[in-house]
């Protein structure tokens, strides 16, 4: 973890902030990966992150839950001590039934009692005895949802955690963390590709472009159906514009403007992308 | 509306033709893994063993092999019975037994500490890697005749001999496998905030275990192999004693009794490390389930 990072057991009072970011900078050799962030997200608040990859997405996520050990940087970090993070993978331990995962490092009393509760709002409380390597992708993790939760994190990082999973299952989880995210009520930051996830899971949805935050919009989306329709079509075309994609060709703006940016963007990301790839395995 | 009709007569048809609980159960016995290496035939570990039962009776019987050359099955255990009743073979085998579990437990304690220690921090491996290393390039054999200037002939020659043997394996397939645990459950562990020690308690020595149990089985079978060599040497009592002493009479059935007991030795202890490691890592789906 760069050493600048400040970690709080309890934030300032009377804020309600669950993270505040200050002037992060990261930088991995000379290309500067984030440039100068600042964000707060309030208690409670589920924010979504969307980039294209190579946007520093991920490094950025990584910065919050500390796990950016040796990575060049500066800025102020202010986070919660509890925070857990659910990753791309559901990455539990083969070794451990499924009961014992979700208590791996919990300590104090009825710590069984507490995951077999968790287990119980995934769904998997009558398979807490069985091993990972049974149960699906899907199941996979929503166990680690389950783990990630049993903590009563104060923020929860999501790298992608559906990113692996085929759609109908991906639209259950959505359900599902929706669900859990109102009842345990931790600020949320779900690292995303998919801007219809992001539409439909957050309250407020950040672009990151070339380390920078170029977009940050609230989602309200109505509850009359036509209405929502629009909204939720409108959010959609206007974050597919700024992730450089054209949603209507008759709105495209001249190839010369458009394309110019475009291209050294994919470029420098495809260069640097064998080195991001290392530090994120 | 009649090409509709015509279809749902030929499927009711069909179905009257095949009972279709019938089909599902045709399905079922022919819906093997293709690539897999078949179905499991039970006690079919022992048909290799007996079918070289089978050829050496067959060939004694028939004159084919040599009565001088290797005695018959029947003499062997004819001598078996002799030897166990006189009570001879029980003092050998146990003293070779205790020999082996002696050696075999200190190698194992040494190969799973250094191996710990070098997996998990960089100047543990700087410091053991390179001594097992050379240690693994010399033949343990050649190491004997320094340990009997060192240790004398006795038994702490004999135990320390099998014990240098033991190490290596585990030592090795220790490391190694705890290098090779996936450096995600390092991270998946911080994020977690676990301590040093429940990590290494929960992730790195299960994690390691299967590498373990590979070593244990390399490790089991060679403690029988460094036996056979230290007891062979200025010995006055084991198996090996008995079949150099056998050696010098021209006595082939004895020797012979002596083989079977190693083999006998070494597939039973063999059987229980893999019965511990069946036990031990039910968590994995392999190809043998």
């Amino acid at each position: 973890m760069a050493q600048d990072v400040e970690r709080l057991t309890t934030l300032p009072e009377g804020k309600s902030l669950a993270v505040s970011v200050r002037h992060l900078v990261r930088r991995f050799g000379t290309r500067t990966v984030l440039d100068d962030i600042d964000l707060d997200i309030s208690k409670g608040e589920f924010v979504a992150l969307l980039g294209r990859s190579g946007s520093g997405k991920s490094t950025f996520l990584r910065a919050l839950a500390g796990l950016d050990h040796d990575v060049v940087g500066e800025g102020s970090l202010q986070v919660p001590s509890s925070l857990s993070v659910v990753f791309q993978d559901a990455r539990l331990l083969p070794w451990k039934r499924l009961v014992d995962n979700v208590t791996f490092g919990l300590s104090g009393a009825n710590v069984k009692a507490r995951a077999m509760q968790a287990l119980e709002e995934v769904g998997l409380h009558n398979r807490h005895m069985s091993w990972p390597a049974e149960l699906s992708g899907g199941e996979q993790q929503r166990v680690a949802l389950a783990r990630a939760l049993v903590r009563n994190p104060q923020l929860l990082l999501a790298d992608e955690p559906f990113g692996a999973l085929d759609a109908l299952t991906r639209l259950r989880m959505h359900a599902l963390l929706r669900r859990l995210c109102q009842h345990h009520e931790p600020a949320v930051l779900l690292v995303t590709h998919d801007v219809d996830e992001a539409i439909h899971l957050a309250q407020r949805i950040l672009i990151l472009d070339q380390g920078k935050l170029t977009v940050d919009i609230p989602v309200n989306l109505p509850d009359q159906s036509p209405a929502r329709e629009n909204e939720i079509a409108r959010i959609r075309r206007y974050l597919l514009q700024h992730l450089g994609v054209d949603t209507d060709l008759a709105d495209a703006e001249p190839p010369a403007l458009q394309e110019a940016p475009d291209q050294t963007a994919t470029t420098s990301g495809l260069a640097q992308e064998p080195a991001r790839t290392r530090r994120a395995a | 509306m009649n090409t509709i009709n015509s279809l749902t007569a030929d499927t009711v048809s069909d179905r009257r033709h095949k009972p279709i609980s019938a089909i599902d159960r045709n399905q079922a016995n022919s819906r093997r893994s293709r690539l897999g290496p078949g179905k499991e035939i039970r006690y079919g570990a022992a048909i290799g063993p007996i079918l070289l039962l089978v050829i050496w009776t067959l060939g004694s019987w028939t004159g084919i092999i040599d009565h001088r050359t290797l005695s018959p099955p029947w003499v062997v255990v004819q001598t078996a019975a002799e030897l166990i009743q006189s009570g001879r073979l029980w003092s050998n085998f146990e003293t070779s037994l205790f020999r082996a579990l002696q050696g075999l437990f200190w190698g194992v304690i040494f190969g799973v500490i250094l191996g710990v220690f070098a997996g998990l921090s960089r100047i543990g491996e700087y410091v053991i890697d390179g001594p097992v290393q050379i240690k693994r390039a010399i033949p343990s054999l050649a190491l004997i005749p320094l340990l009997m200037l060192w240790l004398g002939i006795g038994e702490p020659m004999k135990i320390t001999a099998i014990a240098m043997i033991v190490v290596v394996p585990i030592y090795i397939q220790t490391h190694d496998c705890l290098r090779s645990i996936d450096s995600r459950y390092l991270e998946l562990s911080e994020t977690l905030g676990v301590t040093r020690g429940q990590f290494i308690r929960h992730v790195v020595l299960p994690g390691a275990l299967p590498g373990f149990l590979l070593g244990l089985r390399f490790a089991v079978t060679s403690s029988w192999l460094a036996l056979v060599v230290v007891e062979q040497v200025n010995s006055t009592s084991g198996i090996g004693y008995m079949i150099e002493l056998a050696r010098t009479y021209g006595q082939t059935e004895v020797i012979v009794v002596g083989l079977a007991l190693y083999a006998v030795l070494g597939l039973t202890s063999d059987g229980l490390v893999r019965l511990l490691q069946k036990k031990v890592l039910k968590w994995r789906k392999t190809l043998n389930d």
